[in-house]
């Protein structure tokens, strides 16, 4: 898609939506059978799925930590996932996700409770419309506490950016690719921030102003995250009364 | 034990009362909170029952495990949890020798085994020389989650008790998820369907009831229905389950 001239029209922006408003999330939890944690989740045109396995034995050995467990984070995308095939493998883009992702998420992680263990958690990129790190992120965090991984509190992840010279929260494809900034946050409930990345410019009151929004944006996936949890459970019991 | 049932994810506030926290919780700035996805069960203390989750070893647990190594004096146990178990030689019932050990316990053997110790560093040390410990030799083990074992056992073993005497079966479950049962084919079928069943529905009220009447319709079940019951028991659909599993 070449440049549009303008990416908010009256307030409103391409694909409808208001600067302060997320795209459509559809969460599933529990969706991986031989996986010990699992998670769907739908983050606009975002598609991926988390997998998480563990506590379980560490290989290679050398990495094992003899008083707490490894955290390892897999972010991949397929090579369906972009509109041009994408080179399959990891490369220098998903390795840096990787680690700022399983960054974002160890400080959550009860990694005391299970020495000599590694946690693996593997997300999936099946389709990509911007923001999949932090579609990775919240679909981790419901994976590991699907697996039974003792944590502080979730962790939910959005971005702000700024597109013509206007605020916005959660951009789509085509605000990040002609935008001004990007800047992915993520953090728990309570506000504490583990993750937080910058790409272009703010000034330091957009900044403040962004990171508000941001808040706001990621007690709002909070919510929807706590409901799909608490569905999983929800759905079997409709499940079995009809046997 | 008459509680609410509640389900809650990490980070739910639970209490102003740091002495009540208990497993699956954790405090801090003089609150309680949860650290799993779970049910709350409130008994004195406060504690979260994780719906999922991997059996840690704890010191004094009844376990069964399955040998995947035999080294120079210890044999390797799985004991289904991220730790292996070592059963030293010496803590087989009789004195055998070093040469001899595949012969008492091979690669692939069962057995019923008890946690003798556990150090900070998780190494888990397994020993046989106690009256209930022996080999598995007859029988089936089937799985179940870790953390749902006591509901499985019951209060006061009154669910494991029921089971036993309405599917005739002898029925042992060790503390990280294992069952082993043994008795006729077809009542151990009935046992594991039941097991299963407790399983899925461990965190909706009413269990003991439901089960009672489970067992009571699986048993009396009118011509019609059994003729095709059997026909599922034919198709080998129990070793299929556990293999979708």
């Amino acid at each position: 898609m070449a440049k549009p001239e303008k990416l908010i029209e009256n307030g409103i922006r391409l694909d409808g939506r208001r600067p302060d408003e997320l795209r459509p999330i559809k969460i599933k939890v529990g969706v991986l059978n031989r996986a010990d944690g699992s998670c769907y989740f739908e983050f606009g045109l975002n598609k991926v799925i988390a997998a998480v396995y563990g506590p379980r034995e560490v290989h290679p050995r050398h990495m094992q930590k003899s008083n707490s467990a490894v955290v390892r984070y897999k972010y991949n995308m397929a090579s369906f996932s972009v509109e041009d095939r994408k080179r399959p493998g990891p490369d220098r883009r998903s390795i840096e996700v990787s680690k700022v992702s399983r960054e974002a998420l160890e400080p959550v992680i009860f990694q005391e409770y299970f020495p000599r263990s590694a946690i693996d958690i593997f997300v999936e990129v099946l389709q990509a419309d911007a923001g999949t790190r932090t579609a990775g992120i919240n679909a981790a965090s419901l994976a590991l506490a699907d697996a039974g991984i003792p944590m502080k509190s979730l962790v939910s992840a959005c971005a702000v950016g700024k597109v013509d010279d206007t605020l916005v929260l959660d951009l789509n494809k085509d605000e990040d690719n002609y935008g001004q900034a990007d800047m992915p946050v993520a953090m728990t409930p309570d506000g504490k921030i583990t993750l937080l990345q910058m790409d272009g410019h703010l000034s330091g009151d957009e900044f403040k102003e962004g990171l508000e929004m941001a808040k706001k944006g990621c007690l709002e996936i909070a919510q929807l995250q706590r409901a799909a949890l608490l569905e999983k459970y929800a759905t079997r019991m409709d499940g079995e009364s009809n046997e | 034990m008459k509680m609410e049932k509640k389900l809650v994810i990490p980070g739910d506030f639970l209490s102003d009362d740091v002495k009540l926290a208990d497993e699956g919780t954790y405090v801090e700035d003089g609150k309680v909170f949860s650290s799993v996805f779970g049910i709350v069960s409130i008994n004195k203390l406060i504690r979260v029952v994780s719906l999922s989750g991997k059996y840690i070893p704890k010191r004094d647990d009844i376990v069964i495990g399955i040998v995947t190594e035999v080294s120079f004096s210890n044999w390797i146990v799985d004991i289904r949890s991220p730790y292996d178990g070592l059963l030293h030689i010496s803590e087989f019932p009789r004195r055998i020798d070093n040469v001899d050990m595949s012969k008492y316990l091979k690669v692939g053997d069962s057995i019923m085994t008890l946690v003798s110790d556990v150090d900070e560093t998780m190494k888990v040390e397994l020993t046989l020389n106690d009256q209930r410990l022996r080999q598995i030799t007859d029988g089936r083990v089937i799985e179940v989650t870790p953390s749902k074992v006591p509901r499985l056992i019951g209060k006061n073993g009154s669910m494991i008790g029921m089971l036993k005497n309405e599917t005739a079966c002898n029925i042992y479950i060790a503390q990280n998820g294992r069952v082993w049962l043994t008795g006729k084919d077809k009542n151990i079928d009935l046992a594991i369907r039941t097991i299963q069943k407790i399983e899925n529905e461990s965190h909706i009220s009413g269990l003991t009831e439901r089960i009672v009447k489970f067992l009571k319709q699986e048993k009396g079940i009118p011509a019609k229905k059994q003729v095709k019951k059997k026909e599922e028991d034919n198709s080998g659909g129990i070793l299929d389950e556990l293999l979708d599993k």
